[in-house]
């Protein structure tokens, strides 16, 4: 623990050793777990996972219908799930409603679809605002202009569901693979604070 | 509790820094941190309630000055040494070692054990669900009002929406209710609800037009209207 702050990088790198080397010698933890379980969520899981499961939606209405009745359910289905995933909600943006995903008491956020959180979804500027001004903060800080006529629905992951925010299908995307769509999807489209590309980009 | 952590509606912390092509982890302390965390937590030496109350017990000023991965740090560091898992003198002085010779290495171990029942937990997850008996009090549709209440220790009742008018959204199921794990006084699995609050409601003459905000709260969090 810090007596004094801001730590330096070198301090907290320094700690960050000296726990793992505690932890490896007693042993209570192997560093190839460690780094194989933290590793998977700079390889196989992030943001291309959810792509892939909205843009199954968008090309298969039976399992949209599932994914907004049980994401969990439907996402098994595509093999994806786990930890801080345990129960998914999906939420759907219409042409009437824009969804948008936060958590302000610490950053709560779907890890098996999603993978690991952004900065600025953990730091306390966007968990403070967005639950008050989400308008003002999508068009402010992401450039996204949400019509003054479309409703905004904020989630607050305040407890163990996590939300995914399933995005509007671009126009002009008729007749596109899954895979084509997928590359469409955005990680901040499925947090709510963008939409996907369109097929122009 | 009534800390720094519980940010909604807060002003004046500024604008959002969003970080162009922002890798997973930046720099391998991070990654060590995370990995940490998955471990020990992974193993049962503490849980997430208790992971996430020694985050909140940090200094406001702290808090508010340390990145994230150091709140994981401060969290991880204090569970450790509660439990006796680690002592405190001997972290401070193998910290200071590392501060000697940044460059020496953590000593490597292989556990394939671990390594497997982790990889399982990252893939099928740790759910907090559980079966209760009774019914749930609410029904969706039901007005609500959050308590008007400011425990000392850990809740996820944030402080924006309480004694608020609500309607329930959704039924979810029992979760382990996080007050009670977070202190040993054990799991007291309690229904989930969403409760839907207008904007006026939260945040009265200041509330933007057409909004609602959505937060998962615990039937203890709520008395009927």
């Amino acid at each position: 623990m810090s007596d004094s702050y801001p730590a330096s990088e070198a301090e907290i790198s320094a700690r960050a050793k000296a726990l793992e080397s505690l932890l490896v010698e007693k042993g209570l933890i192997g560093t190839d777990a460690i780094d194989k379980a933290a590793g998977a969520y700079e390889s196989d899981i992030g943001p291309m996972v959810g792509a892939k499961v909205v843009a199954r939606a968008w090309s298969d209405p039976g399992f949209k219908e599932q994914l907004l009745e049980d994401a969990s359910a439907a996402c098994a289905r595509l093999d994806v799930g786990g930890m801080q995933g345990e129960h998914m909600v999906a939420v759907e943006n219409s042409e009437q409603v824009h969804n948008v995903v936060v958590c302000t008491l610490c950053s709560c956020y779907p890890w098996p679809v999603l993978g690991l959180p952004p900065n600025w979804y953990k730091y306390p500027q966007y968990r403070s605002r967005t639950v008050m001004e989400p308008r003002k903060v999508l068009k402010e800080e992401f450039g996204l202009d949400v019509d003054e006529s479309v409703d905004i629905r904020v989630w607050d992951s305040s407890a163990e569901i996590r939300y995914l925010v399933l995005p509007e299908r671009p126009e002009g995307t008729e007749g596109m693979s899954e895979e084509e769509l997928a590359s469409l999807v955005t990680r901040d489209s499925m947090i709510g604070v963008g939409k996907p590309r369109t097929p122009e980009g | 509790m009534n800390g720094v952590h519980d940010l909604g509606g807060m002003q004046g912390l500024g604008g959002v820094d969003v970080e162009g092509n922002e890798p997973v982890f930046h720099n391998p302390w991070e990654k060590a941190i995370f990995g940490t965390m998955l471990a020990t937590m992974g193993q049962g030496m503490y849980n997430l309630d208790e992971f996430r109350h020694g985050i909140e017990v940090m200094s406001p000023a702290h808090y508010l000055t340390s990145s994230y991965y150091e709140h994981w740090l401060e969290t991880i560091e204090k569970n450790l040494i509660e439990k006796g898992i680690i002592d405190r003198d001997e972290l401070d002085a193998r910290t200071q070692e590392f501060l000697k010779d940044p460059a020496a290495p953590v000593p490597q171990r292989e556990d394939p054990e671990l390594a497997e029942s982790l990889s399982r937990l990252v893939r099928s997850g740790a759910s907090t669900r559980r079966e209760v008996s009774a019914k749930p009090q609410f029904e969706v549709g039901d007005r609500v009002r959050t308590r008007n209440v400011h425990p000392r220790g850990h809740t996820r009742l944030p402080q924006y929406v309480r004694d608020k008018q609500g309607v329930v959204e959704r039924v979810y199921d029992a979760f382990v209710l996080p007050d009670a794990n977070a202190h040993g006084e054990g799991e007291n699995p309690q229904y989930v609800y969403s409760v839907r609050f207008e904007a006026e409601e939260v945040w009265g003459d200041s509330a933007e037009p057409r909004e609602v905000v959505y937060v998962d709260l615990w039937e203890s969090y709520l008395e009927p209207l």
